[in-house]
């Protein structure tokens, strides 16, 4: 069976730097599959690459057998990638209402109706009122997105990647920036994600780590260092060496 | 044809001369300053009332020239442009493109509506022949003013600590304040300066590109190519870019006269298709 | 599901694009100028003198303004290149009627529009990339070339004298233009409104809520499915379809076409008449027009010379005083008119108020 999710040998140079040197990902359906490293290895720049941001130096990313590593990214959200980012990246002028049924509208291929009054489809509205409702955002649906506290925010972020219905879905520091309070309701949507979609999550906070994946990759420096359970992981002397900074030979 | 060739690089070099300043306000400031060719004009008709009506000779009329539209440029960037710089590009067009409005209709108040000229120095007139080239006399004084204008122009830029702190500011300005280097001061004097410099190839190129007062909108497109194909990282960008578009503009007038003024904005937009940040700005933008 | 909410929603979208009292009113106010003033009732009092000619003229320069906020508005484009599309329609349609290709004025208005979407269509790939500097660049180099290729073939064009002997036959072969305008007048009119409801329905549709998404994140817009690029060529084609509509107008209505339509004046005119107005609510081109035509009216009467003087003036104040400022100020305006005219005893005009977020 193929994996839902794979690369093979992926790079991406910078001028002379190597921020991604071959990574070579599998990841299974319905995994739970943790991306993790210091700052600045890389992981971001996997998740870019991954959904068409930026375009590899070398390398094939294959989404469900399917290669991609050529198509624009609006065409691999239609093929069922979708991902959320680390910092914010809504849509400040437009309601809760209205992002999440762009992004429903768009996969239901009703998005270039131009003759339409938008908000008419009745399913559409009733997945929007579904989606908003499980993220607890049903409140605050009709105020500017701008205007809406952090951690509703980061809700609406999470949503707006659901509504895109993926089939493998890329999460970039969900909590991150979430004040204490609020962390609970973010580290409780991700945990309730429906469990035939793949879920690769890229986090610094260890707990939700280590509860949430059932497969864990350590990126160093652009390259995948080590992989396993997280068990596994969490043992090896190496991988608390690379995140302390002593020499891998000690 | 060599003949063509070396007016094609005269304009080329009076074209760097009035756009560099525009390209170092570009990429410093991230200001769209389409008024640019404002101050090339007033440089020009301060030339023109200076030798032709007060009688200063040509040479020290220039020098004026440059240091008038220079504080100039001073006193409008510390009055006017200070209050735009953090506005969207939008905005900045707008109000560059009023400032041009405003000073388009001044001078043609003040100085009437006719293409004026400069009494040049009778040393200047005429050509002669090197080579089997027609050398220009006004245009190889052109070619040597502006050559030692950009070699002048280098040495300040890689030679001296103004040159490394405005290099800096250009880099990133942020980093350069919390360096301890008052972006404010370098962005005001590089301002000034490149007016000045407008200045002084509006004087320069009165006897070549025709002054009136609606130069700074005829020739906007011209040092926006420049700008734009040649990149703002440098002056090596807007020099070669400013030769390519002399030449190109010379010769394509000359070879094929109907098309002649299409070579350039049909170069302009392929190369910004091919490379949208100029043909030699860096990769990574700000 | 809560039925309380789906109901909640399905309100909202039709609240949002619901006409609100101020633009009935902004439209029966065109529809009574028709008669107001067209100096007939002169007799009465010189303020109904006929001013059927300027506001033909704030008529097509509103649809040309509303071209315009169709791509910096809604989707983000600075363009100083609008021109192009507006001039080629222009010249097209004078050269239809001259050389009696297509002598019907609707039609040839039609297909004049349709050549500037053409050329709107061809060219946007031009601003799909690059910064705001390279897109103006790019923009008004595509329209200096228009105008070079309009004065290198005078014996088509007219070149720099203009195009010549041009005449129009009736609309629809009933409505001969006449010596006051008011044929002229209703012919934009309609033409105007007509636009102009489609172009509302497209804004509010499912593809202008995209348009919004795209000028407000284009990167995330991106990620959720929506082709950035598709929306971006289509906007800008529809753009260039209304602008040569108000070309073709232009040249219908004056029976003339010069170089001047090319010109940078003209594009830069055109920005100045959406700021003044306002930015993404569609009737800022409209609104702007009928401002800046006053404003130059009565500039042109006391300084014919010099008024780009004043016209610069004002760009530049506008600027400092802050386009945001105005646009807040005048929105306020807006909204408390609007309030004081649902409270009116008429029932009518007692609409939903008017929405808070984006229109």
């Amino acid at each position: 069976m193929p994996a839902a999710l794979a690369t093979q040998s992926l790079e991406k140079h910078f001028g002379g730097i190597a921020a991604v040197n071959g990574v070579s990902l599998a990841i299974e359906k319905g995994a739970r599959h943790a991306l993790i490293g210091p700052n600045g290895a890389g992981k971001t720049t996997v998740i870019n690459l991954l959904t068409g941001v930026l375009r590899p130096s070398a390398g094939r990313i294959v989404l469900e057998g399917e290669d991609i590593t050529a198509l624009d990214s609006h065409h691999r959200v239609r093929r069922g990638l979708a991902r959320t980012f680390q910092i914010n990246q809504l849509f400040l002028d437009l309601t809760p209402l209205e992002t999440v049924g762009l992004a429903i509208s768009e996969r239901m291929g009703t998005g270039w109706q131009w003759w339409r009054l938008a908000g008419t489809k009745l399913e559409v509205t009733e997945e929007i009122v579904d989606i908003l409702s499980r993220f607890r955002l049903t409140d605050v649906m009709l105020e500017r997105t701008g205007n809406l506290p952090y951690g509703k925010q980061r809700l609406l972020e999470i949503a707006l990647a659901i509504a895109c219905r993926p089939r493998v879905l890329l999460l970039d520091e969900p909590a991150a920036g979430v004040p204490e309070a609020e962390r609970h309701d973010i580290l409780a949507t991700v945990a309730a994600l429906p469990s035939d979609v793949t879920v690769l999550l890229i986090e610094h906070d260890m707990d939700l780590v280590f509860s949430f994946a059932d497969r864990i990759s350590v990126l160093v420096n652009g390259s995948l260092f080590i992989e396993g359970a997280p068990d596994e992981v969490a043992r090896d002397p190496r991988v608390k060496a690379v995140y302390l900074g002593e020499s891998l030979n000690a | 044809m060599l003949t063509i060739l070396f007016d094609g690089i005269a304009y080329g070099m009076l074209l760097f001369v009035l756009a560099c300043g525009l390209s170092v306000t570009l990429g410093l400031m991230n200001f769209v300053n389409l008024a640019h060719g404002a101050f090339a004009m007033a440089g020009g008709y301060i030339t023109v009332v200076l030798v032709n009506r007060a009688g200063v000779p040509f040479f020290p009329g220039l020098v004026i020239a440059f240091a008038i539209t220079a504080l100039l440029g001073l006193l409008l960037e510390r009055t006017l442009y200070v209050h735009v710089y953090s506005k969207s590009h939008l905005d900045q067009v707008l109000f560059t493109i009023g400032l041009v409005f405003m000073s388009v209709a001044a001078v043609d108040y003040v100085m009437g509506s006719q293409q004026v000229f400069i009494q040049i120095p009778s040393a200047l007139q005429g050509r002669f022949e090197l080579f089997g080239i027609g050398i220009g006399r006004y245009r190889l004084l052109i070619i040597i003013v502006c050559g030692i204008l950009t070699l002048g122009l280098q040495l300040i830029l890689s030679g001296t600590r103004f040159g490394s702190r405005l290099r800096a500011s250009v880099d990133d300005a942020r980093v350069a304040r919390g360096l301890g280097i008052n972006v404010n001061n370098v962005f005001a004097l590089t301002f000034a300066f490149g007016s000045g410099l407008a200045g002084l190839g509006g004087a320069l190129g009165a006897e070549i590109l025709g002054l009136d007062p609606t130069f700074p909108l005829k020739y906007m497109v011209y040092f926006l190519i420049v700008v734009t194909v040649g990149g703002t990282s440098s002056i090596t960008g807007p020099f070669i870019a400013s030769l390519l578009i002399g030449i190109a503009d010379v010769a394509g007038k000359y070879y094929v006269p109907k098309f002649g003024a299409f070579v350039i904005y049909t170069i302009m937009i392929v190369l910004l298709l091919l490379r949208p940040q100029g043909l030699f700005a860096r990769a990574a933008g700000k | 599901m809560d039925p309380g909410s789906i109901k909640q929603v399905s309100h909202h979208f039709a609240n949002r694009a619901r006409w609100s009292a101020m633009e009935y009113a902004f439209w029966l106010a065109a529809l009574a100028s028709i008669f107001v003033c067209g100096g007939y009732w002169t007799e009465i009092s010189p303020l109904f003198a006929n001013r059927h000619l300027i506001l033909t003229e704030i008529a097509w320069l509103g649809l040309f303004a509303l071209s315009l906020d169709l791509i910096l508005g809604y989707a983000g484009i600075i363009s100083l290149g609008h021109a192009a599309f507006f001039g080629l329609a222009s010249y097209i349609a004078a050269l239809l009627a001259k050389h009696a290709i297509i002598t019907e004025p609707v039609l040839a208005l039609v297909v004049s529009g349709f050549a500037a979407a053409l050329l709107g269509f061809a060219t946007s790939f031009l601003v799909l990339r690059g910064s705001d500097l390279t897109r103006l660049m790019v923009t008004l180099g595509v329209t200096l070339i228009m105008r070079e290729i309009a004065n290198q073939i005078p014996e088509i064009t007219g070149g720099a004298d203009g195009l010549q002997g041009v005449v129009i036959a009736p609309i629809l072969g009933l409505f001969q233009f006449d010596i006051f305008g008011h044929v002229a007048y209703v012919y934009c009119l309609v033409v105007l409104f007509v636009l102009f409801l489609l172009a509302r329905r497209i804004i509010y549709s499912p593809f202008g809520l995209s348009l919004r998404a795209v000028k407000g994140n284009a990167l995330r817009s991106g990620l959720i499915g929506i082709s950035v690029n598709g929306r971006l060529i289509a906007v800008y084609t529809l753009a260039a379809f209304y602008a040569g509509i108000a070309g073709a107008l232009l040249a219908q209505t004056t029976a003339f076409a010069s170089l001047d339509v090319f010109s940078f004046e003209r594009s830069a005119d055109l920005l100045l008449v959406l700021i003044i107005g306002g930015t993404g609510y569609l009737y800022g081109g409209l609104i702007g027009a009928v401002i800046f035509k006053l404003m130059q009216d009565w500039i042109a009467n006391l300084t014919p010379q010099y008024w780009q003087f004043w016209i610069g003036l004002v760009l530049v104040l506008i600027v400092l005083v802050g386009r945001d400022r105005i646009g807040t100020a005048t929105a306020m305006i807006r909204t408390s008119v609007q309030r004081a005219v649902s409270r009116l005893p008429v029932p009518a005009l007692r609409v939903a108020a008017p929405p808070a977020e984006g229109r």
